[in-house]
């Protein structure tokens, strides 16, 4: 009953969403107040159903109702109530519901806290996140359904892939869904901007923190699957440049370059059209990252050929949204004439530079994980597209940008004056060399461009705190005056350096893990001795084990360091009861060096007690995900400034306002 | 029957992919130069069963098969092109992940380079465009919104004499 309820919400709000797609467009249109108030009621409501749709299959899976063909195929009664919740989404129907919810959630909070944005904006805003919510609505209930009933209702279900139940992925899907569907407003203002035929710097300030949310959701949605990646896959890879990753990865440039382009926007009125053009292919690119995860084209061409109703029904969103987009800009482009005159080297023409190498980063990754698709559709012929050549594409276009990246916060805007520049940033530079030249004195393994690399990291930090320094006069006036004006900076200034700041972290880490792994691979029986990276590490031997829902064999080795005990590390191969699919489960001690990273392997026949063992030692590895916290973090900053909460009401503004404070 | 084939062979399929490493100890040269190369040169050919993962990284027995028969051919003295030709032989150039660059690859390695000197020459045009035209909105601001505006700046202006 309750799932039959939760199915009529859904349909309930495919209808509301119609009613939201149509009447605040129309009155806009024929500026009608009544008919544009329906927006946000409507867009509320839809979120209050859609909640309900999704409670309700989030019931049918934590009581195991396997009846539901969905729980039925994708849940067990035997795992935890973490994986029993997070199955909801670990599956394609759930994960659609999840992607509407997401959708219904942007759209209620523009509802709600947008009473500041002009009532036309906000109804032809209201108007497209509609529209495209019924798109999805529509796929899910024609194509997807989730509540669809078995009868005779099995008495067990066939479980989650355990690879899949792990806390990271757990909450993996949320925030990436997040980030992806938060373009959807930034795409919806594109839109908005285009039907009124006007872009202005307010429209940029109430558009950016909606795309910097969006945009930290997919941040962190993003490190996350890294992060699981890394100690789930056992081997210790963090990116593999799969199509599915870069699915996230292209809307996650697109969207970096339009935070940043945005900014122009706002404070100079200039890269109006471009804004609104990125804005557009932001959301874009987080649609067909939906199309290519979704529609099975990935696997194969042909897996996408023989059950072709999912895959066409979301090219068909695409093409509508994307291509319909699209006619409506170069219809409109010609209205937005712009001003805010730039010298090439100004502030503006430094987030030029970035924008350029962002798309071009962003249009190397789509055209790598389309290339084999398009070739095998159009000629047969098959080609693999993989890591070595993103690494060889989209390395040398991060160059340039991260060199360039500490400079542009100390050009003033118009005009800038680079040599001024450099000379405020002569600290980091000095900073930077002198950790090269250590790193190059210190260690003597590793590609010899690899200290580079890190200094290229090194350089972006200091540069970030170089910014802060200097704007708060570190050095040049007494400390307390410092320190005054150092509080004194708005919250988006300490942002942009926090944000940056993890970037540089982001970019040592990589190299840091990429150029100095330490490897070994043996195998060990009990009482064996193996060193790595100044670690030994004795193994004790293996033993049975029985989980929750698996089996499992751990390993435990005991680690020392210069005959100091340091930690003991188990990892384990684990069999699952439903389905009975093995995993690994590595080892890690953590440092600040790096991990300490254990692999169990097989048994080996041909010694008594021995096991396939591989070590691994990954220096600064943490380093990656920290530094996306990081940028999380700066992101939260600047979010927190004043300025840029949405329409960014002075207090006693807030108290005259018809609506209820926050 | 579809159920059958859930509920049996399934797991069935599951259980022979037992876990494993992907390099195994006993297939490591013993010759610690060639193994490396024979590394390098594993990562960039394809586990052709596999989603896009390279024989270095997966533990399937085809991938198995190539990491032995790609240390053969080392170990047998040959080049690492030679031991890449051998195999796009055997299996096409499907099985190398770095493709080559020949005509039916030329608009992928040209892409990124391409974008790069159209996106720039068209902002740079765009910039002096765009500095040719005065300032203006395709429409005046009414007055409510005028009155909008200074208040933002105003309100701006309020916090920028703070910072200093």
């Amino acid at each position: 009953m309750i799932v039959e309820t939760g199915h009529f919400a859904l349909v309930l709000a495919l209808a509301v969403a119609v009613l939201q797609a149509i009447l605040p467009a129309w009155g806009a249109h024929v500026r009608d107040e009544r008919l544009m108030a329906v927006g946000p009621p409507a867009a509320v409501t839809q979120l209050v159903l859609v909640v309900g749709a999704f409670l309700a299959l989030t019931y049918a899976y934590v009581v195991s109702d396997f009846s539901v063909e969905n729980v039925y195929l994708n849940s067990h009664s035997a795992k935890p109530l973490l994986y029993r919740i997070s199955g909801v989404w670990g599956n394609h129907e759930g994960s659609m519901l999840l992607w509407v919810l997401m959708l219904a959630l942007f759209g209620a909070a523009v509802a709600v806290f947008g009473h500041r944005l002009p009532q036309t904006l906000r109804a032809n805003v209201l108007a497209v996140q509609g529209a495209v919510a019924v798109a999805f609505m529509l796929f899910i209930l024609l194509t997807s359904n989730p509540f669809s009933r078995l009868a005779p209702a099995p008495a067990e279900g066939l479980g989650l892939n355990p690879i899949l139940q792990d806390p990271a992925l757990a909450f993996h899907p949320p925030f990436l869904y997040a980030g992806y569907v938060g373009f959807s407003i930034a795409f919806a203002f594109a839109i908005a901007a285009l039907i009124e035929g006007r872009v202005d710097a307010a429209w940029a300030r109430w558009v950016r923190p909606w795309t910097l949310a969006a945009w930290m959701m997919l941040t962190l949605g993003i490190s996350m699957g890294s992060w699981w990646a890394y100690y789930e896959l056992g081997w210790g890879g963090w990116w593999f440049w799969d199509p599915v990753e870069n699915a996230s990865f292209m809307p996650w440039l697109a969207g970096t370059a339009l935070l940043h382009s945005a900014v122009v926007m706002e404070k100079r009125e200039a890269l109006k059209i471009w804004t609104v053009l990125l804005a557009i292919l932001t959301f874009s690119l987080s649609l067909m990252g939906a199309f290519l995860v979704r529609s099975g084209v990935l696997t194969s061409v042909h897996a996408f050929a023989v059950d072709p109703a999912r895959g066409v029904f979301i090219l068909g969103i695409l093409v509508l949204f994307i291509g319909g987009a699209l006619a409506l800009f170069a219809l409109r482009v010609g209205e937005l004439r712009q001003g805010g005159l730039f010298a090439p080297i100004s502030r503006e023409g430094s987030l030029v530079l970035n924008n350029l190498l962002l798309t071009t980063a962003c249009a190397t990754v789509l055209v790598g994980t389309l290339y084999p698709l398009a070739l095998e559709a159009l000629t047969g012929d098959k080609i693999s597209v993989g890591s070595p050549y993103f690494n060889m594409t989209f390395g040398p276009l991060m160059l340039p940008l991260l060199v360039a990246l500490p400079f542009g916060p100390f050009l003033a805007w118009k005009r800038g004056d680079l040599v001024a520049a450099a000379q405020r940033l002569w600290l980091a530079a000095v900073t930077t060399l002198l950790v090269t030249m250590a790193v190059y004195a210190v260690v003597h393994r590793g590609p010899w461009l690899a200290p580079l690399g890190i200094a290229l990291g090194v350089w972006v930090m200091t540069g970030s705190l170089a910014e802060l320094a200097s704007r708060s006069k570190l050095g040049q006036a007494p400390l307390p005056e410092s320190w005054r004006r150092l509080k004194g900076l708005p919250r988006s200034a300490f942002g942009t350096a926090v944000a940056h700041f993890g970037v540089g972290m982001m970019v040592v880490g990589i190299i840091g893990t990429s150029a100095y792994q330490s490897e070994r691979i043996l195998v060990m029986k009990p009482g064996d001795q193996a060193e790595i990276a100044g670690y030994t590490l004795t193994f004790k031997g293996a033993a049975p084990q029985r989980g929750p829902n698996y089996r499992e064999e751990v390993g435990v080795f005991e680690v020392t360091r210069h005959g100091q005990p340091v930690t003991s590390l188990m990892p384990s191969k684990r069999l699952y009861d439903a389905p009975p699919q093995p995993t690994t489960e590595a080892g890690i001690h953590v440092s600040w060096r790096g991990d300490l990273y254990a692999v169990l392997g097989d048994a080996q026949s041909n010694t008594e007690g021995g096991y396939a063992v591989r070590l691994y030692f990954n220096p600064l590895v943490r380093l990656i995900w920290l530094g996306a916290v990081v940028m999380f973090l700066g992101g939260l900053l600047s979010l927190s400034d004043r300025r840029l909460r949405v329409g960014a009401p002075k207090r006693a503004r807030m108290q005259t306002s018809p609506m209820p404070a926050e | 029957m579809k159920l059958v084939l859930r509920w049996f062979l399934i797991p069935i399929l599951l259980l022979t992919s037992a876990v494993a490493l992907a390099v195994e100890p006993d297939e490591v040269l013993s010759d610690p130069a060639l193994e490396a190369r024979a590394r390098a040169l594993s990562a960039e050919l394809r586990c052709l069963v596999c989603q896009n993962q390279s024989i270095d990284d997966s533990n399937a027995p085809l991938a198995r098969d190539l990491r032995i028969l790609v240390r053969e051919r080392i170990a047998a003295g040959d080049t690492d092109e030679q031991v890449k030709r051998f195999l796009v032989e055997r299996y096409g150039s499907f099985v190398l992940l770095k493709p080559p660059f020949d005509a039916r690859t030329l608009l992928l390695w040209l892409t990124p380079l391409v974008v790069l000197i159209g996106a720039g020459v068209f902002l740079v045009r765009y910039i002096r465009a765009s500095g040719t035209v005065p300032a203006e909105n395709s429409r005046a601001l009414t007055k409510e919104e005028e009155e909008k505006l200074r208040a933002l700046l105003a309100e701006e202006k309020f916090q920028k004499s703070a910072e200093t």
